[in-house]
């Protein structure tokens, strides 16, 4: 099921949560929206469900305008962020519940079959009389996702689906959902903040700010080329070195960088802090040495230009320089975009 | 318990014995005092004169019509203001609409207001000389010194309860819930049974065991709209105070002891209904019973 937002749009009383968002997914495709709290997407993921009403704009599933869909009628599966499982009832009546309810009328050995079939599918057979108060948490997770695939869905959806996992279960359950994703092949939409979660787990990145989309591609256009400074502070450590633009050129202190196609005014250099190199002498940002942090695979350096900024880089943990010691800094693949 | 320790553990804030013992004592002393004292003086009084003599105050006509008053006054009562009750909490913690705050703030008024103002208040509404009184009248609608007058006070003054119980644990327990029921399908009012309902229902029998010990012990505003006619409109407690005047203390104190009686078997069968419920702690009642049970890892 293919979803379009056409200029969608959400206020809360006088904030404005979404401005004039327009989105297409694919049918089958898998899509993140990537953004930091109050970037609107976990509005936008509420509306997409019918959870929200939007205020302007049209969702569409498919050819139907679902605008105005109870969600009730949507046809979604929702996984909420803190699962929101029935205390009450056991795994599997939970499972059950969206199919227990349906208007469409099953027979109650169909549903067993069909309970049964979706703790497989989420490797949990035989902890169907279970409470949830009495599995883990990554447990807990896969059953809202079962009890969201049991009525059949047109959309998954899912809100923050890892946000309250430790570190490890996380990275299992993505790469799990991913496979759970291809196996089925419905059309996802996923809410997270996690820029690593996005780009492992999704076809598609969906980069939103104050409400607003700044950017959107697979993980490797967003992170090969990032259109903004956001976008490319928030996908990953970056530093940042102000400079000025004239006649096709940024200049940071004395050191020239590319800018071409950016008016002259002031702006900023953006990079990784895998992309710099230390030399002792001859071209770069002039910089002192501030600390010198080892990590298991690296050497993290922080380190002060000559201008006052402090800029963090990655080393080869042979790095041999200390604290105190002055050189140049030499940036690869600089990004420069217009401040102000 | 965490294993043997060479050093003796310094006590914290309020373990040392002397103040354990003070601090029970105190409360001890209270309990004795102002409650259990008064309690067992309207037992022992009841039946000072010899069972027979009590027997004979309880079924004198007048105190069994006003019994049979005050249980019929919380079989409405306790209902409607139940289905109030929820129905106010339900709106205020699971829906957003403009004057929400302010109507937090109407329902606690009961509360905080004297019972005799709503009687009054009442008077001034439905009585003779009131706003509807003529029109009332003319309808031949008695409501003033009537059983309906009766329930409308009470029900006045016990509004808040259930709605008090529900809203700080259904505010807690969020909207999350009742969402993923409507996502998955289901209509309002299956939502509210076979979700809502189960996570609020020791919450609510509270609130009902409450409201019902308030209805019927309720003094102040339904003895201004009553109008205290003995055998018609008496209450027990308006009757406990009339036989109180008449200088019918042993059967001023019999009634008292039905009073607190129904209170008691109130209180009974709330217990008994959560002892049920606690023989199935398995099913977590609460969001937050769910959260603190130890995890099982996979």
């Amino acid at each position: 099921m293919k979803i379009s937002l056409d200029n969608v749009v959400k206020t809360f009383d006088t904030f404005r949560a979404v401005h004039g968002v327009s989105l297409q997914i694919e049918s089958g495709e898998l899509v993140a929206l990537l953004g930091p709290s109050g970037s609107g997407k976990t509005t936008i993921l509420r509306m997409v469900a019918g959870l929200e009403y939007a205020d302007g704009g049209h969702i569409y599933f498919g050819e139907e305008d679902a605008t105005d869909i109870p969600v009730r009628d949507r046809g979604v599966g929702f996984v909420f962020q803190h699962y929101a499982l029935f205390p009450h009832m056991t795994v599997a009546e939970n499972i059950a519940f969206g199919m227990k309810v349906s208007k469409i009328r099953r027979s109650a050995e169909a549903i067993r079959e069909r309970v049964e079939e979706l703790l497989a599918l989420v490797q949990l057979s035989g902890l169907g009389q279970r409470f949830p108060g009495q599995i883990s948490g990554g447990q807990r997770q896969r059953v809202a996702l079962a009890r969201a695939l049991a009525v059949d869905p047109r959309v998954l959806l899912l809100d923050e689906p890892f946000g309250a996992l430790d570190a490890n279960v996380r990275r299992d359950l993505r790469r799990w959902l991913r496979k759970i994703h291809d196996e089925l092949g419905i059309t996802t939409l996923f809410v997270t903040h996690d820029q690593e979660e996005a780009l492992d787990l999704a076809d598609r990145v969906v980069i939103l700010d104050k409400g607003r989309i700044v950017q959107q591609g697979t993980p490797e256009e967003v992170c090969r080329s990032p259109e903004n400074a956001f976008v490319m502070r928030f996908l990953g450590d970056a530093n940042a070195l102000p400079a000025t633009v004239r006649d096709g050129k940024a200049y940071v202190q004395d050191v020239e960088f590319d800018a071409q196609g950016l008016a002259d005014g002031a702006a900023e250099v953006l990079f990784r802090p895998a992309d710099v190199a230390w030399r002792e002498d001859g071209q770069g940002v002039p910089a002192q040495i501030l600390r010198v942090l080892d990590r298991p695979d690296s050497r993290r350096v922080l380190a002060k230009t000559t201008g006052g900024q402090s800029i963090e880089f990655d080393t080869a943990p042979e790095f041999p320089h200390r604290k105190g010691e002055a050189g140049f800094i030499d940036i690869r693949r600089p990004r420069v975009y217009a401040t102000g | 318990m965490t294993g043997p320790s060479p050093h003796r553990r310094p006590p914290r804030i309020g373990e040392a014995p002397a103040f354990r013992r003070t601090l029970l004592a105190i409360v001890l002393f209270f309990v004795a005092v102002i409650i259990v004292a008064p309690l067992s003086v309207i037992g022992v009084h009841a039946v000072s004169k010899g069972l027979p003599y009590f027997a004979a105050a309880i079924a004198e006509p007048d105190t069994r019509h006003a019994i049979m008053l005050t249980v019929l006054t919380a079989l409405i009562a306790v209902p409607i203001n139940t289905a109030f009750g929820i129905a106010a909490a339900w709106a205020i913690t699971k829906h957003d609409f403009p004057g929400r705050r302010l109507l937090l703030i109407v329902i606690e008024i009961p509360f905080s207001v004297s019972p005799i103002v709503a009687g009054v208040s009442y008077l001034f509404v439905y009585g003779l000389q009131g706003l509807f009184g003529p029109a009332l009248e003319a309808a031949d609608l008695k409501i003033m010194f009537a059983l309906p007058g009766i329930v409308l006070a009470s029900m006045f003054v016990t509004a808040p309860f259930v709605a008090r119980e529900l809203i700080p644990l259904m505010q807690a327990q969020g909207r999350d819930l009742e969402e993923a029921a409507t996502s998955l399908g289901a209509s309002g009012w299956r939502t509210f049974l076979t979700v809502t309902l189960p996570n609020i229902k020791w919450a609510l029998l509270y609130g009902v065991v409450l409201c019902n010990s308030r209805v019927m012990g309720e003094f102040g505003a339904v003895s201004v709209v009553s109008g205290n006619i003995r055998g018609q409109t008496n209450t027990l407690p308006l009757h406990i105070e009339l036989l109180y005047h008449d200088y019918d203390a042993v059967g001023a104190f019999a009634a008292a002891s039905i009073l607190a009686t129904l209170a008691i078997v109130t209180l009974c069968v709330k217990v008994v209904l959560e002892r049920q419920g606690a023989g199935r702690r398995n099913r977590p009642a609460t969001l937050a019973g769910n959260e603190s049970l130890s995890e099982v890892k996979p």
